[in-house]
């Protein structure tokens, strides 16, 4: 479904229910050369299992107008804003990888307005190879093959988002092309990664959430590794947050490489 | 297994989709021969009904070693995934009941399978959809046939058995030009040899009973899908061009496919609906048989490819055949094409035309002893056949012309014995037809 936000449309996947906003309310937010449709499975589930679902395509990406974030602060104005467009006043916010960090920002602004926080895939700081930079920026398919690479740990994951047949290495690859192509004027791929390189918020932000913090980490994930999520998971609980950590054996692409696992401990964290 | 660079298409051949079986320890892929699966609990069951999670249900859906395989070729074709259906035929069925229904309309090359233009000509046609057939080469024929109602461009990536090469790219660009997908048959290629989707196709079948398994075993198809075609595009009226993926589907908990995935709506109706509802699934016994094709897909394929060269030098050097059409001659009509889009080969299915008459082709076929005599092609042994009285048996003189098909032609395809045995055998039946006159 669409609202307007900012006064631009901006889709929102509901897991095939209608939108109910009397139904507690999940927010999950997709990462850079990504959209909505990295989570189906786990958003799918949910929305028929007692929850409202919006996952959303971030403005400037595939199905939604407006300008591309060029920053995590910037991401973290719009979830706001989009809440209120969609009238919920209270929402769990789930983020994968940038959206991981626009997902804790939004929760540092919005404090008793999110219920619980799912940071799946993330690091502070998110910081992204130079010599990565500048290939987004000037040769992005090389790049999105690049980032392929690094992101999976498996030729041979299970039954996946389009269920069983599904070449997730590939997958991926031509969601990444066509966000590319869904934005005309921006390099969405150079202008997310410039975005994660440069938030510096991280551990100020997670020291001001008012709610429950899961982080959901991939043991074999290259792109962000288990290790670089410590520092802020430290901070979590040196600042007395309630913290939980799931570590699977799996890459970057939780969602689509163990996506029962991600979807089980997102679940169970939220109806705690 | 985490790298630094993509995996190359020989570790793909033989890694892809499968690993060593969790609860067994067994390398090699397991045989499945289960019709269905154990549900975890009631909402575990509901969950995989609803798409809500993925797993197997019931084998005509899915299985484990069919998925390996689909997952394989869509790996080695550069795809999002694949499904694989009883045969190539149901393969090209499945593909264009999944785009389209009554009313419908496909532009479709000259030069294909008799058995793909038979469903275009004939059987479709009786289900309200209909055909304009195009010579492969005829570029303007494509873009003049394209009608408001068509929803598909179609043809073979090295026709069959005149060896037309598809120019892919300007047709595919024609096609996206109209909004609409091209569907190619690369079952006579082979990702070895050509990877469709890198020049610009939406869409990719293969007869697996060819070169896939290349065993001359089971018979199998698979569709892959590019996850590069918009399926939301909309007609000039504001209409949905392919409201079969971008509209709710009341046949199945009104989704929208293209909302569901951005890349693989196409997949997602094809086994929902297709391999539901037609029911055209492969064993996965036969999926495991392919599998076994697979893994030596790169060395076969090279072996097919240098054996094919010196054959095609030796009949081109004959005295009494007037004709050799492979693309690898300067004087094939498709050379130049297939120098620029199949650099590894154009494949080792060709045709020849003798000198002499229809009894002395009879003569030269029954004298042959490497090479057998019957329908298929793709083997790892050497086959000849004589389209005109049975593979393309149906079709009309003029269809046959149109298709590069005389009534002298004969099909070679070329396979993985000892060359100099291939050659003997041909000149030993070449002398036997010369002096049967």
């Amino acid at each position: 479904m669409y609202f307007n936000v900012n006064g631009h449309e901006t889709y929102c996947y509901t897991g095939g229910k209608p939108f109910d906003p009397a139904k507690p309310t999940i927010v999950f937010i997709h990462g850079v050369v990504n959209d909505h449709s990295v989570w189906i499975l786990q958003t799918r589930y949910l929305a028929h299992h007692g929850f409202n679902v919006l996952a959303v395509d971030l403005p400037g990406h595939c199905r939604s107008a407006g300008e591309a974030p060029a920053s995590v602060e910037d991401a973290a104005a719009f979830v706001a804003a989009l809440l209120d467009a969609a009238k919920v006043q209270q929402a769990a916010l789930v983020g994968h990888s940038w959206g991981s960090l626009i997902a804790l920002e939004a929760a540092s602004r919005l404090k008793e307005r999110v219920t619980h926080l799912v940071l799946v895939g993330t690091a502070f700081p998110m910081k992204v190879s130079s010599a990565l930079l500048e290939t987004s920026l000037n040769e992005p398919m090389k790049a999105l093959e690049m980032i392929n690479v690094f992101s999976r740990s498996t030729l041979a994951p299970p039954p996946s988002a389009l269920g069983p047949g599904t070449w997730v290495y590939g997958a991926s690859m031509a969601l990444g092309r066509r966000v590319i192509a869904s934005n005309s004027k921006v390099n969405v791929f150079h202008r997310g990664f410039k975005a994660c390189d440069s938030y510096a918020n991280g551990e100020a932000a997670i020291a001001a959430i008012t709610c429950p913090v899961l982080f959901v980490l991939g043991a074999q994930d290259q792109m962000t590794q288990a290790k670089a999520a410590q520092p802020l998971i430290a901070k979590a609980r040196e600042t007395g947050k309630q913290v939980e950590v799931a570590t699977l054996p799996v890459g970057h692409h939780q969602m689509t490489e163990l996506p029962d696992a991600t979807l089980f401990a997102i679940r169970d964290f939220l109806r705690r | 297994m985490p790298g630094y660079s993509d995996p190359g298409f020989d570790t793909l051949a033989l890694h892809a989709g499968a690993a060593p079986d969790p609860s067994t320890g067994a390398r090699a892929v397991p045989i499945h021969l289960t019709t269905s699966f154990v549900f975890e609990s009631s909402d575990h069951a509901a969950a995989l009904f609803n798409l809500e999670r993925s797993g197997h249900v019931y084998s005509r859906i899915s299985n484990p070693t069919t998925a390996v395989l689909e997952q394989r070729i869509s790996a080695l074709e550069g795809g999002i995934g694949a499904i694989a259906t009883a045969s190539g035929q149901a393969a090209l069925h499945l593909s264009i009941a999944t785009l389209m229904g009554a009313g419908s309309h496909i532009v479709a090359s000259t030069a294909l399978y008799g058995g793909s233009q038979n469903l275009l000509h004939y059987t479709l046609r009786r289900f309200g959809i209909s055909t304009t057939f195009v010579k492969p080469g005829d570029i303007d024929g494509w873009r003049a046939a394209i009608r408001p109602e068509t929803k598909l461009l179609f043809g073979e990536t090295v026709g069959n058995p005149g060896m037309d090469v598809l120019d892919i790219p300007q047709v595919a660009q024609i096609a996206h030009e109209a909004g609409v997908p091209l569907l190619v048959d690369s079952t006579l290629t082979s990702p070895y040899l050509m990877k469709p989707f890198e020049l610009g196709a939406d869409l990719v079948y293969h007869s697996a009973t060819k070169f896939l398994s290349g065993h001359g075993t089971v018979i199998g198809g698979i569709v892959v899908d590019g996850g590069s075609f918009d399926w939301d595009r909309k007609c000039a009226d504001g209409t949905s061009k392919f409201a079969e993926l971008s509209a709710p589907y009341d046949g199945f908990h009104n989704m929208v496919f293209t909302e569901e995935s951005t890349v693989g709506a196409f997949l997602l109706r094809a086994r929902r609906e297709g391999l539901r509802d037609f029911g055209a699934c492969m064993s996965p016994h036969t999926a495991w048989l392919i599998l076994q094709g697979v893994e030596t897909l790169p060395l076969r394929m090279e072996r097919h490819m240098s054996n094919t060269r010196r054959v095609v030098e030796f009949l081109a050097a004959h005295p009494f055949v007037a004709n050799v059409g492979h693309p690898m001659l300067p004087t094939h009509k498709s050379h130049a094409l297939a120098e620029k889009l199949l650099p590894k080969g154009a494949g080792s299915v060709f045709s020849f035309d003798m000198k002499g008459n229809r009894e002395q082709g009879k003569k030269f076929i029954e004298t042959l002893k490497v090479f057998s005599h019957l329908a298929n092609v793709g083997d790892c042994r050497s086959l000849v056949i004589h389209p005109a009285s049975t593979t393309h048996f149906r079709m009309t003189d003029e269809a046959l012309a149109a298709g590069g098909i005389t009534q002298g032609t004969i099909r070679l395809s070329i396979g993985l014995e000892d060359p100099a045995d291939l050659i003997d055998d041909l000149k030993r039946a070449l002398k036997a037809a010369e002096k049967s006159t």
